[in-house]
């Protein structure tokens, strides 16, 4: 019988920091801008220039080490991490190993097996580097430095994770708590969130850990989950052919779907990590631990719950609509406006997720204006729209948020309700349709729908089915 | 009087009453640069336009009232590892040859700001790692008193034009000795504060927990004036301290009556020439003339300081000069093959002997297997030396010393044994590792006609202390006999 095997993974993700400045400098962490614009001798590594702690990365580190359950510590410093490369303006990254900001935290998540919690071993605050540019005409490589000092924190998980669906559930979780922080947009695809996936096989009920590998350049969910199935098997197969793993970081290609090697652990490089002399430690006190934690917001439980009580609406969309800080925020603009939390909770639980996963994008992306959805929401409530209307009215204010009230004026979508108009239409049908009266008379209560479709079709759509429905009780009883 | 004779204090009172102009300043000590620089090579740029330039920006503001600092108008240089804006800023080394900043660094800011003007960048041991400023990719500059000796280092220029009257006053930086240690061989005082009284902001660094900027000057009192024109607290340096106060000068009373003056019995050993010996011991003399309570006392772990200073300084340089790899600016070798190839040709060629032995030194303490036995063995070293000197401040207010075991070496003397010189940074090391405070003032000659230099040492932030004692020293012994160069400038 065939080896059993279980897959050990650990995580460590970089999470871009949403500061307004850089890290160690007063430079703007804005996107895009012309190369070298958003610099200064600082961020480019200019002789005789100092770093100062931006303290707003500090805030959020804290915070998020404080919703991630981990213990701060009160005494941190900061250590260079040596080694020479064209992005790393001073060829050292300002890091933290030896008293990193976090420790010891964890998150509890939620997959189709059940819960479970995953530890955390340290977060840690770092500078990010340039990017360079290659050249293929004329052979050259470039540099741009608007990228270096942009804050991060790098959040290190133990290896408590068995399968991919642990692994998307534990970083979908990680985002939503940083998301809901306002500490960064953690966008896989932007690179405001980047996961590095640590991952070892061993057999059922083996103690000891495999020779792991690291995998890098995870762009999105997707190719994560994929790099996990694509190293598992890879693996295991080295094992059951005799052959040993080796421990060395693979780059995972998205569009081969598969990885190759980096560079294995012999070459890894000495860091010659050591206290940064130029930062003074910093030291946690009572009272900025204490302002931090009365600053953190309202997080998902506490929402839940709330709306619950506060709204009214079932705890299942309580859930739902608080899975992206976005949209809870959202859903609350909505119901300040007309205080209909059930029918804005069933918009966005619907049809807004629906038309997101169609068109592959972010669940925090509401392209749409809180006041549209509420008049549309009452448009259908006055039966001013029918529902099979309002359903294509809210997928043009999704694409392009056109106020519903003058989209209906200009494309006459009004329902139907006038009974003597319908009342006309209703005779026709029943004439042209003796079958299926015979049907519902005949007990076939069914045989009704086919009715209601046929002045569905005769009036375009409009036609109020309250309306319709009640005429055609008279009519046909 | 004539220029040649006057303080710094003196010339800038004689400017600020119009009897003198800050051109007729500048054009005195540029005429003795270009007397005396063939001789003594101090200076690796002499910005001599835009020292008349600012002369005039200086005396404008003297005329309309807005500047009336007590050193406005006062002719300075600067050593070569404070970046200047516009100004070539080398670090003596080929590897920044062509290297001209794009900011100006604290330190000389303040300077300007109290109306000094700098006339150029001073010469030094390649990235301030030298005892000698032999180390120089642009020569070596020579001794003023006698031109077959070095002038001490780093700071050898900054010390060797303020002796020959090129200048009235100089910045130095002092990461082991690098002031104390030239002004001591050239006759002139100089201060290293305590560590965070200056900002680092534009210094290139060396030692980044070590490293000073301070002072030199011909006197007590134009060096202590100096200090406080430059001391600030500058929040673009995390390790600037903001002081209780900036007030040095109050310090300059001459009062030492009842002052605790420690002399440790561990400085006057085998290794201390017996010539320096005399003179630093009759300075001590002299104080207690002055009132001062002098007593000998065990200071304890000397021989541990220079291990420790070398391996947490040269760990420090190992990282701090990565970022000279030929990418952004300075050298790049002229042909390579690829990556790795450029940034190793680059760096062999521009950097000399002494700075690759030290990089080397330092990449191999924090190398993996070696950090605990070398760099952390050394951290907790320097916590142990810092405690031996804490034990000191109860009983002594300052502490008189040597600043080096000898005066100035022959040229060319030193360099064949790096181990030896290393170790005539003794007398000056502890002070740099425990942040400390320290002075030295000309305290006499030896039989060769070299100057010697008492170093004075007091606790962190309080240069009070140490200023007090030197000022009363520099009363009680009198005028000494000028540097020839200086007098044969005028």
């Amino acid at each position: 019988m065939a080896k059993q095997y279980e897959t050990v993974i650990g995580l460590e993700v970089h999470v871009e920091l949403a500061t307004k400045t850089k890290i160690f400098c007063g430079c703007t962490t804005l996107f895009g801008g012309a190369p070298n614009t958003h610099t200064c001798p600082v961020c480019t590594g200019m002789p005789g220039s100092l770093p100062v702690l931006n303290k707003q990365v500090l805030d959020y580190a804290v915070a998020v080490g404080l919703a991630l359950n981990c213990d701060i510590t009160r005494y941190s410093k900061f250590d260079r991490k040596n080694y020479f490369y064209p992005d790393n303006p001073q060829d050292y990254q300002i890091s933290q190993l030896y008293l990193p900001i976090c420790r010891n935290g964890s998150v509890e998540i939620e997959t189709g097996s059940g819960k479970k919690n995953v530890r955390i071993h340290e977060i840690h605050m770092e500078e990010d580097a340039g990017k360079l540019v290659h050249d293929e005409w004329t052979d050259t490589s470039l540099v741009d430095f608007n990228r270096s000092g942009v804050p991060l924190i790098e959040i290190v998980s133990e290896p408590d994770m068995r399968t991919a669906d642990e692994v998307i559930a534990y970083l979908e979780k990680l985002r939503m708590t940083i998301q809901y922080l306002g500490a960064s947009d953690c966008k896989l695809n932007e690179g405001s969130m980047r996961a590095d996936v640590n991952l070892s096989v061993r057999e059922v009920g083996a103690e000891a850990f495999g020779t792991r590998t690291e995998m890098k350049n995870l762009n999105s969910f997707k190719a994560i989950a994929h790099a996990i199935e694509g190293e598992r098997a890879r693996q295991i197969e080295l094992i059951e052919e005799g052959k040993a793993v080796i421990q060395e970081t693979r780059r995972w290609d998205d569009n081969k779907e598969s990885s190759h090697s980096m560079r294995s652990k012999e070459d890894a490089q000495d860091y010659r990590y050591f206290p940064e002399p130029d930062l003074t430690p910093i030291v946690i006190s009572d009272e900025y631990l204490e302002k931090i934690k009365s600053a953190q917001p309202e997080m998902q439980p506490q929402k839940i719950e709330r709306y619950v009580s506060q709204y009214g609406i079932p705890k299942y969309d309580a859930s739902i609509i608080t899975g992206t800080k976005r949209m809870a925020d959202f859903f609350e603009e909505v119901t300040a406006i007309n205080n209909k939390p059930k029918k804005a909770a069933n918009w966005l639980m619907t049809e807004t997720l629906r038309l997101q996963k169609e068109k592959s994008m972010d669940a925090d992306e509401i392209p749409f204006s809180a006041k549209n959805l509420a008049s549309l929401i009452d448009l259908a409530d006055e039966g001013t729209v029918n529902n099979t209307v309002a359903k294509e009215i809210f997928e043009k204010i999704f694409e392009e948020d056109v106020d519903p009230v003058s989209y209906v004026e200009e494309h006459g979508l009004k329902s139907v309700s006038d009974e003597g108009e319908l009342s006309a239409i209703l005779d026709e049908v029943i004439a042209n349709n003796p079958q299926a009266v015979e049907d519902y008379r005949g007990g076939k209560k069914k045989a009704i729908g086919a009715l209601v479709g046929q002045v569905m079709k005769a009036t375009g759509g409009k036609a109020n089915p309250a309306v319709i429905n009640k005429l055609l009780m008279e009519k046909l009883n | 009087m004539e220029l040649t004779d006057m303080t710094a204090l003196e010339l800038s009172e004689k400017i600020r009453g119009r009897e003198i102009s800050v051109k007729d300043a500048v054009t005195h000590c540029l005429a003795n640069i270009e007397k005396s620089e063939d001789k003594i090579n101090a200076f690796i740029t002499i910005d001599k336009e835009g020292a008349l330039k600012e002369a005039e920006r200086v005396q404008e503001a003297i005329d309309d009232g807005s500047l009336t600092g007590l050193l406005a108008g006062v002719p300075v240089a600067v050593k070569d590892n404070m970046c200047t804006e516009g100004i070539k800023t080398t670090c003596a080394s080929a590897i920044l040859e062509n290297f001209v900043p794009q900011y100006t660094s604290e330190a000389v800011l303040n300077l300007k700001k109290a109306g000094c003007v700098i006339l150029g960048k001073t010469n030094m041991d390649e990235f301030a790692m030298g005892s000698t400023t032999e180390t120089s990719h642009f020569g070596v500059t020579k001794n003023p008193w006698n031109t077959d000796h070095v002038p001490g280092g780093s700071s050898g220029g900054s010390a060797a034009c303020v002796a020959a009257g090129e200048v009235f006053m100089a910045l130095g930086s002092d990461t082991g000795g690098s002031i104390r240690q030239p002004a001591s061989f050239c006759g002139v005082t100089g201060i290293k504060p305590t560590y965070g009284t200056v900002s680092r902001y534009g210094l290139i660094a060396y030692g980044s927990s070590l490293d000073q900027i301070g002072p030199l000057a011909n006197n007590v009192s134009d060096a202590v004036h100096m200090l406080q024109a430059i001391a600030s607290h500058d929040i673009k340096d995390s390790t600037s301290v903001k002081r209780d106060n900036y007030d040095f000068i109050s310090a300059l009373n001459g009062d030492v009556k009842g002052l605790r003056v420690g002399i440790p019995k561990d400085y006057f050993t085998d290794g201390l020439d017996s010539e320096v010996k005399q003179s630093v011991l009759d300075a001590a003399e002299k104080l207690k003339e002055q009132g001062a309570e002098v007593s000998e006392f065990d200071l304890s772990l000397t021989e541990y300081a220079i291990p420790a200073y070398y391996v947490i300084a040269c760990a420090e340089a190992s990282s701090n000069l990565a970022r000279f790899d030929g990418v952004k600016y300075g050298h790049r070798a002229a042909e390579y093959e690829g990556l790795h190839n450029m940034y190793k040709k680059t760096r062999s060629e521009g950097f000399g002997a002494e700075v690759k032995r030290r990089i080397m030194l330092g990449s191999f303490v924090l190398s993996s297997g070696y950090y605990d036995a070398y760099y952390l063995k050394a951290l907790r070293t320097k916590a142990l030396i810092k405690k031996a000197f804490d034990r000191a401040f109860e009983s002594y207010d300052v502490i008189l010393a040597p600043a080096a075991p000898t005066t100035a070496m022959k040229l060319g003397e030193s360099l064949s044994d790096p181990i030896q010189m290393y170790l005539g940074d003794i007398y000056t090391i502890s002070v740099n590792l425990c942040g400390l405070p320290g002075m030295s003032v000309p305290c006499g000659k030896d039989s060769k006609g070299l100057p010697i230099g008492v170093q004075f040492i007091s606790d962190i932030f309080r240069e009070d202390n140490m200023i007090k004692a030197g000022y009363a020293y520099e009363r009680a012994r009198g005028e000494i006999e000028a540097c020839p160069m200086r007098k044969a400038g005028e």
